[in-house]
């Protein structure tokens, strides 16, 4: 009896943070936006945010674009089609890996700092100082932040999508001799800017939009001490991976599962 | 001249409580206009609670908290926010904003809530900063502040926009002799020539009897005594006695509450 009652309690916990992580998300975005003051804010953090998330997505890119290319020539020249593997590669990072690995990678780059940073201003009253002074920490502190991660999600994951086509030609034009005229050719056939692009997009907005909320409600919701915050940076890193992932499938499953 | 010709804050029947434990029940604590006034008592009954209750970060159960007729509990979002224009709070920490300079800081609410040109924002700045004595180190980041500079850095930013009230969270905690005694000074000084009514949230019994008007103690979720400074040290009760003389142990309790000691150590097993 006494677990079924620990569960209801987790159940009903999860729930109620559940309903104020979407009052959070009403209250910073919704409720009276203030575009002019918020303009300068929202530079800084796409900077921090975007900018300098770039190396890792731009390295991350040309590696798995590299192996891509590699693990399908390897393959593909046991049936003599190796000609397909821009292709490949192309449709493999614009379709799933640009949007997951970039909005994977974004978690635990900058979902985490964000939550760090939100949870320190907590534990050292800053956000209570904001408030005093009167000023709402929700569209000062919380929007920004939120606006900064949903803009450079997907802008992030095209640029990881062109640098893995870039690092898929170079292992397979210049490393392995594909005739470059019938990479570039299969892929440009292939490729449907309405259905592959859009979708990948679409995956990135929608993943952005899911990781800067996770993100932010757990700075906003921790407990503010030392041990409440290393929690809550977890907590984003993890949830955010799942809900990616779990979402991908989803999303996968209703764009291109015919369903 | 009754000190309470002129109030203020007027709380009337708080009630507030965390988890099972009551915090406040039915409190009535009155706080007269341009004066200042301590809120005292031991460590942990709700004395920065009631900080944020007047601020209206925390909600009561019950009661009223009068700002010049305006009933906090029942303010919305919009109008709490103007409200807490018209206050300056200085926190325990400090609460600096790590990533503006000490300039930065102070002009901050100036920057948010008025439309004034920037060299006179600078003036102001300048001024209030001139006023805690930190002039000279308005380019430095607050992690280059030691805890008392910080808190007198946090004092320029409460007064920034000229509050009528400020309420100062355990202003002398943690500070050294030197810097207490320049703190004390600046919230006398300040008090008398901006004329802001002040609440000083503290446990420093000497230095707090020093500047207050007038004094509410605070133990068991009631006030236990209030008075100015010479009331007080007249007051018979031996809870009172105990808290103004800082005697260990008495009606308020070292210990936490706990089951029997022997009992307790025997419960390991011989």
């Amino acid at each position: 009896m006494d677990r079924l009652a620990l569960l209801g309690r987790a159940g009903l916990d999860k729930l109620a943070a559940f309903g104020r992580s979407s009052m959070i998300l009403f209250q910073s975005l919704i409720a009276k936006p203030q575009p002019v003051m918020m303009f300068p804010l929202l530079i800084q953090q796409i900077y921090f945010v975007g900018v300098l998330s770039l190396v890792i997505i731009v390295v991350s890119g040309l590696f798995i674009g590299m192996v891509l290319g590699l693990q399908g020539y390897t393959i593909l020249v046991d049936y003599g089609s190796e000609q397909a593997v821009g292709q490949m590669v192309a449709l493999s990072l614009v379709r799933e890996l640009a949007p997951v690995v970039t909005a994977l990678l974004f978690a635990g780059r900058a979902g985490s700092a964000l939550t760090a940073e939100i949870g320190l201003m907590k534990a050292t009253e800053q956000l209570s100082s904001l408030e005093m002074i009167g000023v709402d920490p929700l569209r000062r502190i919380i929007a920004p932040r939120f606006w900064a991660g949903f803009i450079c999600l997907p802008i992030l994951a095209a640029i990881f999508a062109i640098v893995g086509i870039y690092g898929g030609a170079i292992v397979s034009i210049d490393w392995l001799g594909i005739y470059d005229g019938s990479f570039w050719a299969n892929m440009q056939n292939s490729v449907d800017f309405g259905e592959d692009v859009v979708n990948g997009l679409i995956k990135a907005i929608v993943f952005g939009f899911v990781v800067t909320w996770i993100a932010v409600f757990q700075g906003y919701d921790c407990i503010p001490t030392s041990e409440g915050i290393s929690q809550a940076t977890t907590k984003t890193v993890v949830y955010s991976s799942l809900a990616v992932l779990s979402l991908d499938f989803i999303l996968t499953a209703v764009m291109f599962g015919e369903l | 001249m009754n000190l309470f010709d002129d109030v203020i804050i007027d709380i009337q029947k708080l009630s507030f409580s965390r988890g099972e434990r009551p915090i406040y029940s039915d409190v009535d604590i009155k706080i007269p206009r341009g004066k200042i006034t301590a809120i005292m008592g031991p460590s942990g009954t709700g004395k920065t609670t009631l900080l944020r209750l007047i601020g209206g970060q925390l909600r009561p159960e019950s009661g009223s908290i009068l700002i010049d007729d305006q009933n906090v509990p029942e303010l919305s979002r919009g109008d709490l926010f103007k409200i807490r224009e018209r206050m300056g709070m200085l926190f325990q920490s400090g609460a600096l904003f790590t990533d503006m300079s000490v300039f930065e800081n102070v002009a901050f609410p100036l920057r948010v809530h008025t439309d004034l040109p920037e060299d006179m924002i600078r003036d102001i700045v300048l001024m209030k900063l001139q006023a805690v004595g930190l002039r000279g180190a308005n380019t430095l980041m607050p992690s280059e502040l030691s805890g008392g500079m910080a808190r007198r850095v946090a004092l320029a930013r409460a007064i920034s926009l000229d509050p009528d009230i400020v309420m100062y969270d355990e202003p002398f905690t943690g500070q050294d002799p030197i810097a207490m005694g320049v703190l004390v000074n600046l919230i006398r000084h300040l008090n008398q020539s901006l004329g802001h009514t002040s609440i000083i949230v503290s446990h420093d019994i000497q230095e707090t009897l020093g500047i207050a008007d007038y004094i509410y103690l605070i133990a068991d979720a009631s006030v236990i005594a209030h008075g100015t400074p010479e009331e007080l040290k007249q007051v018979d009760s031996p809870q009172v006695r105990q808290f103004m003389h800082g005697l260990p142990d008495g009606p308020v309790p070292f210990h936490f509450p706990a089951g029997d000691y022997s009992d307790d150590l025997l419960q390991g097993g011989l």
